[in-house]
């Protein structure tokens, strides 16, 4: 083991298409951590995988036109969330239904749209599962300046994010704009989305989004720490799964995800105050007190 | 006619996908009252409070001392039914009611001030809740996780509060607390309409009642509402009141 990591972090040295791979991850790792935590407290996991696929029709239709995939990425991604609170604030469909319509329709739509250009350079493969290994300094660069913008906007609009998250009533009778920010919050996650793209594809985004989150939320009572925590372990994600990705030749969206995965069931488990073992041996020693 | 004085409500309608919640509701009352909000289940009381919010799309007036809703919003303090929240949330007593001070607090700046942060303390110190601090709040009993929302709508430092059902499955000492407090706050000159809907306790808890089943059977004060009929009226077959000369027994479902 000593002797792959040793190997590894050689490897980085060298290569610079590794050091783009493994600083592109780490962003990933932070961003995907910190918009996940609203997405988890918000109730919208399903969303959030929602927004992820709806995003590849806009990059592909971006791609065809010869645009920056970025602004196609987004105008699809806020559509759908649009088009999603439309179809269930006008019908008796409830909302995941909505989702589960929206999503698959701009997703399936994506696919069409890819398999017009085949013989094309886009790699559908790539596009669904990532490679970070493919990503380029120019990539890098928008994927830092997603990052910046978002944690830019979670730190400015704290307060307001925070109140409607936790209290949406109390948020609206204060005079908060409750839906824009329902919206602001769809768009920053169409952009992480996007910037995911490379790293882990469009399938796996939501984990990336989620089980940090979640892994953090057995393992905290306070919003901030949640964050941070979060973001943390999205990079340990992010690191850990290039090096497993680099050392056995596997797919690095997949190990990324499954670190995260790992890190969870570590938690899930093990967690001082809401790990199934001690809470297990909590309730024992209560049992015997009785 | 909008006063400075009064609260005032006109002809004030909410339709839920097609049928009507709330028709035609009108009252007015004064500024420093303590206002319970009365009626059978279904009868749109919750519905009432977040229509006067604008919470609710509706037609008619809501004007509060004057001003409208928008204008007003600072000032208004709401305190959501206790199933509406999430008490899995991450976060500590202290830190949900300094949310009571972030209308306060102008976006740019970054952290909350000492001085929201001590109104924070002072208000939960009032409902007996300081050394509960730095717990989560789905740590606390029902009672308490009630005291921490009330000191949130405290230290918000508003003129007029609304609560939906505040004293649902609650412990008694928690709602003695509640209730002294909320009459401290009116004898400040704090208007305050309270969602209810045990009617045991109506008379001792409040000054002013709204009586509600989809349209206003009546409204004013305690003595001239709390009656048979208005209560018979309201809640037809879902109450019995029985009253003789040692005074009223409302029995309701």
């Amino acid at each position: 083991m000593i002797e792959q990591i040793i190997s590894f972090a050689d490897q980085v040295a060298r290569y610079p298409y590794l050091q783009n791979a493994l600083m592109a991850a780490i962003a990933v790792g932070v961003i995907c951590g910190v918009i996940g935590c609203y997405i988890i407290l918000r109730g919208m996991a399903l969303m959030g995988d929602a927004i992820s696929h709806a995003v590849l029709p806009g990059v592909v239709i971006a791609y065809m036109l010869g645009m920056n995939f970025f602004i196609g990425a987004v105008i699809t991604g806020v559509l759908t969330a649009l088009a999603i609170g439309y179809i269930s604030q006008n019908s008796r469909i409830k909302e995941d239904s909505a989702i589960g319509i929206a999503f698959t329709a701009m997703f399936a739509l994506g696919v069409v749209l890819i398999t017009t250009m085949r013989g094309s350079s886009v790699d559908l493969w790539h596009i669904l599962f990532g490679n970070v290994l493919a990503v380029g300094r120019t990539d890098f660069y928008i994927t830092a300046g997603i990052g910046l913008f978002v944690l830019l906007a979670v730190f400015v609009f704290y307060r307001p994010l925070l109140l409607s998250t936790f209290d949406e009533t109390m948020a609206k009778a204060t005079g908060l704009p409750v839906k824009f920010i329902h919206y602001m919050l769809m768009l920053l996650l169409s952009l992480v989305t996007v910037a995911s793209l490379q790293t882990v594809g469009i399938i796996l985004v939501v984990a990336m989004l989620i089980t940090p989150g979640a892994t953090a939320y057995l393992l905290t009572d306070r919003f901030p720490v949640m964050l941070g925590l979060s973001a943390l372990f999205g990079v340990i994600s992010a690191v850990a799964g290039l090096f497993f990705s680099v050392v056995y030749d596997v797919s690095s969206g997949a190990s990324i995800v499954l670190v995260a995965s790992a890190l969870f069931a570590l938690a899930f488990f093990f967690s001082p105050k809401q790990g199934l073992v001690f809470r297990f041996f909590r309730s024992r020693t209560a049992d015997q007190s009785v | 006619m909008a006063r400075q004085d009064t609260i005032d409500v006109r002809e004030l309608s909410v339709h839920y996908h097609g049928h009507l919640a709330l028709k035609n509701i009108n009252f007015s009352v004064d500024k420093g009252q303590l206002i319970g909000v009365i009626g059978p289940n279904g009868a749109g009381k919750s519905t009432l409070i977040k229509a006067i919010l604008g919470l609710e799309r509706s037609k008619g007036e809501v004007s509060l001392f004057g001003s409208s809703v928008k204008a007003f919003r600072k000032q208004i303090s709401y305190v959501p039914q206790r199933n509406m929240i999430d008490w899995d949330f991450p976060v500590r007593v202290k830190d949900a009611v300094l949310m009571g001070r972030y209308a306060h607090i102008p976006w740019y700046r970054l952290r909350s001030s000492k001085k929201d942060r001590r109104k924070a303390e002072e208000a939960l110190d009032k409902v007996g809740m300081i050394e509960f601090a730095d717990r989560q709040i789905g740590e606390l009993s029902g009672g308490q996780q009630q005291r921490v929302f009330i000191a949130r709508a405290l230290a918000q430092d508003a003129d007029v509060f609304f609560l939906d059902e505040p004293f649902v499955g609650i412990d008694i000492k928690s709602e003695e607390i509640i209730v002294r407090l909320l009459h401290q706050l009116r004898d400040s000159g704090k208007t305050i309409f309270v969602v209810h809907h045990d009617l045991s306790k109506v008379e001792k808890y409040f000054d002013h009642l709204i009586l509600l089943n989809q349209e206003l059977i009546g409204a004013g004060a305690v003595k001239e509402i709390y009656t048979p009929e208005f209560l018979k009226k309201a809640y037809q077959g879902s109450a019995a009141v029985l009253d003789d000369k040692d005074g009223m027994v409302v029995v309701s479902q």
